[in-house]
């Protein structure tokens, strides 16, 4: 069973890049979705909270896997036009995952304190500075921790992309299991748990850092170690 | 000739949902007078200065401050309710202090008071941060000129926000029961330091207290509210000596027995 064992190794690692790529991009356009639809659903104008409300609920609440296929296979035959399964995977990862950061978005900057707001209003600064200068630091704090969940389910969402052929993690060991023993699928699978408990593991601690950074920047310990959960760790 | 006056109410209402805060309030504060509001809560008193600020909008009535109006405004010939724009005009000019200081915890004392002058009144940095220095000096914090806010203690935030205020070279200041929120021990520094203000400005300051001691020394005339009215209106000296008025009475009564 272990003589097969370097090829399932060699042939999962391959499958890292694509996974990596795939999260990254898929993070950076739901922090960049996240952050125009969140503030769009606190918008003054009716229209606008509206169109942001329709994104959020579709995405939310249609299935990732259906989202997929439309994009692969349903849009390819209305517009003629076939996207790279990578490019397709990030931009349904992307649209999804920035549904449910729109709400954590919204979420953190209505728990600015009212406070806040009359303080700016107290000192004349444009709708625009508060937003920016004093509204929106305060709230990063609040959604970094629910943004590192995100990311983390994220990640593991990337192995749908295995479903649309994108040589990731996943299809990689489906490519190998159909030539190897029982003992040996036992390897790919346990093998390919490690790896994207590693990879979240390096999500986490990214995010942590930024954390704490953040935490540090209003003036306050991070939001672990004030709830008292880190308590067996940092104590 | 007969000098405008800087605070002008004049029939003012403000109801919120049921309860009626100000029934057609009228008051005139003179430029440089030090006006102390008291009276039981729930009189209306916090409202008149979140009016003035900005905080809440007339339901009728208008409030003029330094002779502009602040809360409506001419469009085309017609007079119509103040927009955003317009209000922060005529806001300019006004500085206020609140009971839980409400700095802004993301910068650090140096950034609290820098912040308006740079963005609102276009100064330079450089400029602002002399002036910072000047204010903190003013206030007794120079050493925590590059503290965060959350590290002070309640009166070095409260004396912080005063020179926040300042900085923007307010016309009227209003000062809603700045001490209230204060350990007992911490409440002294910052009365001094209001005095000293008073008495090397000429800053028109409306001041909501429960200090009644600070209110005889520091006021030039004193309001006594019940019930979303002024009941009655004079100097510190008669007021809060004799007063005339029986609810008047009750109240600096039931102050004074609380100490």
């Amino acid at each position: 069973m272990l003589d097969n064992l370097p090829l399932i190794l060699s042939s999962l690692a391959a499958g890292v890049p694509p996974t990596v790529f795939a999260a990254v991009g898929g993070i950076a356009l739901t922090i960049a979705l996240s952050a125009v639809a969140g503030l769009a659903l606190l918008s003054r104008h009716r229209a606008v909270r509206a169109v942001s409300r329709v994104y959020v609920e579709f995405f939310r609440g249609t299935s990732e896997v259906v989202q997929l296929f439309w994009i692969f296979f349903v849009l390819p035959a209305l517009v003629g036009y076939q996207i790279v399964p990578l490019a397709a995977g990030i931009v349904v990862l992307g649209l999804n995952h920035g549904a449910y950061g729109a709400e954590i978005v919204r979420g953190a900057v209505r728990s600015v304190p009212r406070a806040q707001y009359d303080a700016c209003t107290a000192l004349s600064l444009s709708p625009w500075d508060r937003m920016r200068r004093v509204v929106l630091p305060q709230a990063v704090v609040e959604m970094l921790p629910s943004f590192t969940n995100l990311f983390i389910q994220l990640l593991k969402s990337t192995a749908l992309l295995s479903l649309v052929v994108v040589d990731e993690i996943v299809r990689r060991g489906q490519l190998l299991v159909p030539n190897l023993g029982v003992g040996e699928k036992l390897t790919i699978y346990l093998v390919e748990l490690l790896l994207y408990l590693g990879l979240a593991v390096l999500v986490t601690s990214g995010m942590r850092l930024l954390e704490r950074r953040a935490a540090a920047r209003v003036g306050r310990p991070p939001t672990a170690a004030r709830s008292g959960f880190a308590t067996g760790v940092a104590m | 000739m007969p000098v405008e006056p800087m605070v002008v109410l004049d029939g003012v209402h403000k109801r919120y949902g049921d309860t009626a805060v100000l029934s057609g309030l009228d008051l005139r504060v003179e430029r440089g007078e030090h006006v102390t509001l008291i009276g039981p809560s729930g009189s209306g008193k916090t409202t008149i200065l979140r009016l003035l600020m900005g905080l809440e909008a007339v339901d009728a009535g208008t409030i003029h401050v330094g002779g502009r109006c602040l809360t409506h405004m001419r469009r085309r010939g017609a007079v119509v309710p103040a927009d955003e724009k317009h209000a922060r005009a005529v806001r300019r000019t006004i500085g206020m202090v609140f009971q839980q200081f409400n700095l802004f915890p993301n910068m650090t004392v140096l950034g609290n008071l820098i912040e308006a002058p740079v963005r609102v009144l276009g100064m330079s940095e450089a400029e602002a941060t002399r002036r910072a220095a000047e204010l903190l000096e003013l206030v007794g914090l120079t050493d925590k000129t590059h503290e965060r806010p959350t590290r002070l203690s309640g009166g070095q935030q409260q004396r912080v926000a005063i020179a926040r205020a300042l900085a923007m070279r307010p016309e009227v200041l209003l000062l809603d029961e700045v001490t209230s929120a204060l350990d007992p021990e911490l409440v002294a520094g910052v009365l001094r330091l209001l005095r000293l203000i008073g008495e090397s400005s000429d800053i028109t300051i409306l001041c909501v207290t429960h200090e009644i001691g600070f209110a005889r020394d520091f006021a030039d005339r004193v309001l006594m509210f019940d019930g979303g009215s002024i009941v009655e209106d004079g100097p510190p000296e008669r007021l809060l000596v004799e007063p005339r008025v029986p609810r008047t009475k009750e109240f600096l009564a039931a102050v004074l027995e609380g100490r």
